[in-house]
């Protein structure tokens, strides 16, 4: 029931941002609610139940690669059909479920999970706003991601399975219900699904922009915002240019499905049938898919690098080191990866020339993450680091990111890409840099910020515990993996037992699979710590972590609004932590130099004078605005 | 291998263990009145276990490479496959470099500065010179790396030779078919999707006379040895893509958009038997590019000859013409009576003809083409 004006008029409640609303019903509390912070834990609980699916899934098609003989049969309780009467997996649902895990793992957990919480939780509550620019927008966003899910998952209940295609879903065999079971009715969902996730997409992204530049709160400049909500509103932006293209490449796709257009259709010959299309490109569906498909991989990197960001100076004591040179590195990351997208490319027969120039772009781009990453190392260098459970799911962050990153650099070089390209080295590269990377961006956020979402305690050692597991795990999965992309295994490969030159290495695939199967168990360690502490943790402090963001200078558990009263005033950057001559070792961002006269540098001593005029201002308070 | 994944298992039981033992003592003092002072609980054992990985990964992944080292695939049997494994383990090893100094600042950092009582941080938001220094060096090694991998990239990607041996691969769901330009001509014939049929199955277009003697195997290819092979990679349903394992060849194959690749393959299959051991070595040619349920098993065999053998195995080659006469009705009425000397009919000449081209063919025809 936020700032949004005149959509419903019975609500007035101009002035009085004291004052308590008749009490909402149910459905207007938790269902259709349009507080931010309820629509991100929609959206976090949501991502996680997605994350269990997906994950799920993985672990499946990870027994078929790694234990190929394994009777499957205790699975048909679940599968059904899909396991056959001597207990194995039907190839066609193989690929069904390699398609359904990235996809799910992408979109639904990484960008709808990470993203959708985290900048629906954060912006208002850390630049110091009522609520989201327009909290009716919020909900639908969200409602929209929730329909999407709905599709998605009762795709996956079909006869002839959900989308298989890969989660790239490149026609013609996407296109064409006589190529494979999966693009049928499946695929028809999954296209419907993803233009509403889209949609979805675009309502938060407007919503997040328009919050973060119209509502900060007095004295909130630019250069005063935490990295958490610079990686959010780069995403953000990122997220409005991109996923309009993939819109257009989902909607061609329809259109050559069933209305018999030819976009990516051209000289086909299947089942006894030539068909008529002629003249589309296959390789334009690859194009304007990648235009999103490379963003997206920073659209689920930044929330997590933001949140790291964040975390690591809290923990460290420290001040984040080169604030300016991180925003600068997130923008260049988010310049270049509109201009990068095809070196997913380089095989697909486009011009070398191309290839070049897409080689030359993409290698720039370890610039500015390499600045990242040695700047999360100086931040960490000479602090007094308290390992809270965020803390060390964000120095593993760091870690994934630099490994899984280097890789990159191979796989970015078009001559090397040859021999590479779609084998499990890819898949080891992504995992670690995107996937892995970004989920521990999403545990950091969960465990720093449980307390400010549920006003209670996660309980730190079994954080810990889950976070030591789950570190040793993914590396024990995505190492190895690395081996066996150099030995030349293609990806999407129902078994390897088909060619010489794949018929080995059975001992990494199966220790591989046992490793993933591990790393999967101990996430229930997370499941039950979360879920446990929502109702009976240890209760909050009202700033557990001794921050400096504005988030917890907000009541325990905010109410509608964020802050009783006046909305407070923002003086200084959020990372005066252990600052020379302070009497703590952190001085929140509502804290004016005026009071803090031992600690102040002369340029901030002269900042003094302008205390006056940040006060006064007030001209972002929903509350004070007239609807 | 089960006693690394036992071994595995059990670090991660023990590991279980000791964090749910500590928990006790957690849980214990849970319950005391929230202090304003920064919760360290299980600081030192997680800034312990930081070092523990550091070592303990830095020796699993030494071992574990030079395990893994002897499944790599051998020596590439192509001239530009040898030049990008040397690249990729050069890269390879530059990387490394960063991956090991990055590692162990983050894990020893994170021991180094775990909290102690009454000690404080060092305030040090920004230092240019440090920055600039670390933007500078990547860049610079980028650029080597690009430079490097341009150059292999460009010479590999550049057109291919004159006397390039022309092979066409066509996927389909699921299998490759290889059409040669013929036992005559050498060259191959136009293509039309619309003329596939169940034997025509990559759309020979019989009214181009250059397609009479082309012939086509569903089940292996043959490549001669130290000569430029340039393969024209069609598909004729899905995407597909032809990778050779052995040769470093990896291309698309999309419908509608004719692709190609050119390599030189200096290894025949008699010496990579002999190499490797393996007296039932082949090349294989497998498709990357997911194509539905059969796309892992889409197998060719690849088989590369010396010259000679390479000759004789193409005269030994059936036209498509003589295994389907009947598609001399396709043939257009001016060109019939050339096509007929490919027909069955006539079996005496086609030996004939086969015979003289072999002949002149081990030493000479390589300058003809």
């Amino acid at each position: 029931m936020s700032a949004i004006e005149g959509l419903e008029t019975a609500h007035h409640h101009a002035d009085e941002h004291a004052h308590h609303h008749e009490a909402q019903s149910f459905w207007q509390k938790y269902i259709f609610c349009e507080d931010h912070k309820v629509i991100a834990k929609q959206y976090l609980i949501t991502g996680i139940l997605w994350a269990v699916v997906g994950i799920t899934m993985s672990v499946i098609f990870r027994i078929q690669l790694g234990l190929p003989d394994s009777n499957l049969s205790w699975l048909k309780p679940i599968l059904g059909g899909w396991i056959s009467d001597a207990g194995k997996l039907d190839p066609n649902f193989y690929l069904a479920l390699v398609t359904m895990h990235g996809t799910i793992m992408v979109f639904f957990v990484l960008t709808a999970g990470l993203s959708g919480t985290f900048s629906n939780f954060l912006i208002p509550l850390q630049v110091g706003a009522r609520d989201m620019a327009s909290g009716f927008m919020n909900m639908l966003s969200y409602w929209f991601f929730f329909l999407a899910s709905v599709i998605m998952f009762a795709s996956l209940f079909l006869q002839q399975g959900p989308a298989a295609g890969g989660w790239v879903i490149y026609p013609p065999l996407s296109a064409l219900p006589q190529a494979h079971p999966g693009s049928g009715m499946g695929m028809t969902l999954w296209l419907a699904s993803m233009a509403f996730f889209i949609v979805s997409q675009l309502l938060g992204g407007i919503n997040y922009i328009t919050t973060v530049i119209n509502l900060r709160t007095r004295g909130m400049s630019f250069d005063r915002l935490p990295l958490t909500i610079w990686s959010f509103l780069i995403t953000a932006v990122l997220g409005l240019i991109s996923f309009p293209v993939l819109l257009s490449s989902v909607l061609l796709l329809i259109f050559d499905r069933h209305f018999g257009t030819s976009f990516y259709l051209s000289d086909i010959y299947i089942n006894g049938e030539a068909l008529p299309n002629v003249g589309g490109s296959p390789i334009l569906f690859q194009h304007l898919f990648w235009f999103l498909g490379h963003p997206e991989v920073y659209i689920v990197l930044l929330p997590a690098l933001g949140i790291t960001s964040e975390v690591i100076a809290t923990n460290s004591r420290k001040p984040i080191f080169g604030y300016r040179a991180m925003i600068a590195s997130m923008l260049g990351i988010a310049f270049l990866a509109f201009i990068v997208w095809a070196h997913h490319m380089f095989v697909t027969g486009m011009n070398p020339f191309l290839g070049s120039v897409f080689m030359f772009l993409t290698l720039i781009i370890a610039v500015p993450s390499a600045v990242k990453g040695f700047n999360y190392i100086t931040t960490l260098w000479k602090g007094n680091i308290v390992f809270t459970p965020g803390m060390l799911f964000s120095i593993g962050l760091v870690s994934l990111f630099v490994s899984g990153g280097l890789t990159g650099i191979i796989l970015g070089n078009s001559a090397l890409d040859i021999q590479l390209h779609d084998t499990y080295f890819v898949v080891a590269h992504f995992h670690l840099v995107m996937g892995a990377a970004s989920a521990f961006g999403l545990f950091a956020g969960v465990y720093h910020w449980f307390p400010k979402m549920f006003g209670r305690m996660m309980n730190t050692s079994l954080g810990q515990a889950h976070f030591w597991l789950t570190f040793i795990g993914i590396y024990l999965v995505f190492i190895p993996m690395h081996y066996v992309g150099i030995a030349g295994f293609p990806r999407r490969y129902y078994q390897f037992t088909s060619y010489d030159f794949t018929h080995k290495f059975m001992d990494m695939n199966m220790f591989i699979s046992i490793a993933a199967i591990f790393t999967f168990l101990a996430q229930f360690i997370f499941l039950w710590n979360f879920f446990y502490s929502i109702f009976k943790g240890r209760k909050a402090p009202q700033n557990p972590w001794r921050s400096n963001t504005l988030e917890w200078t907000a009541p325990i558990i905010p109410g509608h609004g964020n802050w009783e009263g006046e909305i407070p005033a923002v003086y200084r950057w959020s990372y005066d932590y252990s600052k020379p001559g302070a009497k703590e070792d952190f001085i929140p961002q509502n804290i004016p130099y005026s009071q803090t006269p031992e600690s102040n540098f002369p340029h901030e001593n002269e900042l003094i004078a302008t205390e006056k005029v940040i006060e006064s201002q007030n001209f972002n308070d929903q509350f004070k605005t007239h609807h | 291998m089960y006693i690394i994944i036992a071994l595995v298992a059990l670090v991660f039981i023990v590991l279980t263990g000791v964090v749910i033992s500590r928990l006790q003592g957690v849980l214990k003092s849970i319950n005391k009145t929230d202090s304003e002072e920064v919760e360290t609980s299980g600081n030192k054992f997680n800034g312990a276990m930081f070092i523990v990985i550091l070592i303990g990964g830095a020796v699993s992944i030494t071992w574990s490479y030079l395990h893994a080292r002897e499944f790599f695939l051998p020596e590439a049997s192509s001239i530009h496959g040898r030049r990008t494994d040397d690249l990729f383990w050069f890269s390879m090893g530059i990387l490394t470099i960063p991956f090991i100094i990055v590692n162990f600042l983050v894990f020893f950092f994170a021991w180094k500065y775990q909290h102690k009582k009454g000690h404080r941080a060092t305030f040090y938001p920004e230092n240019h010179k440090l920055e600039l220094v670390w933007t500078i060096i990547p860049a610079i090694v980028m650029a080597l790396l690009v430079f490097t991998g341009w150059k292999a990239w460009s010479d590999i990607t550049a057109e291919a030779p004159r006397d390039a041996e022309v092979i066409e691969i066509t996927g389909k769901q699921f299998n490759w078919i290889a059409r040669y330009g013929g036992v005559d001509n050498n060259k191959l014939g136009d293509y039309n999707y619309k003329l596939i049929d169940a034997q025509n199955e990559v759309g020979i277009d019989l009214s181009d006379e250059n397609s009479f003697d082309d012939f086509t195997n569903p089940s292996e290819m043959h490549i001669p040895v130290g000569r430029p092979v340039l393969l024209k990679i069609r598909a004729r349903d899905v995407l597909h893509s032809v990778f050779i394992p052995h040769m470093r060849v990896k291309m698309d194959a999309v419908p509608g958009m004719p692709t190609k690749f050119w390599f030189v393959p200096d290894k025949t299959t008699a010496d990579m038997r002999a190499e490797t051991g393996n007296p039932k070595f082949d090349y294989e040619i497998a498709c990357t590019e997911v194509c539905g349920q059969g796309h892992f098993s889409m197998k060719m065999r690849l088989i590369v000859d010396d010259e000679a053998t390479y000759k004789k195995w193409v005269s030994e080659q059936a036209t498509f013409l003589s295994t389907y006469p009947e598609y001399l009705a396709k043939v257009p009425e001016n060109l019939k009576a050339k096509a007929m000397k490919y027909v069955p009919a006539e079996a005496a000449t086609p030996a004939a003809d086969s015979s003289a081209t072999s002949a002149g063919g081990a030493g000479a025809s390589s300058s003809l083409r």
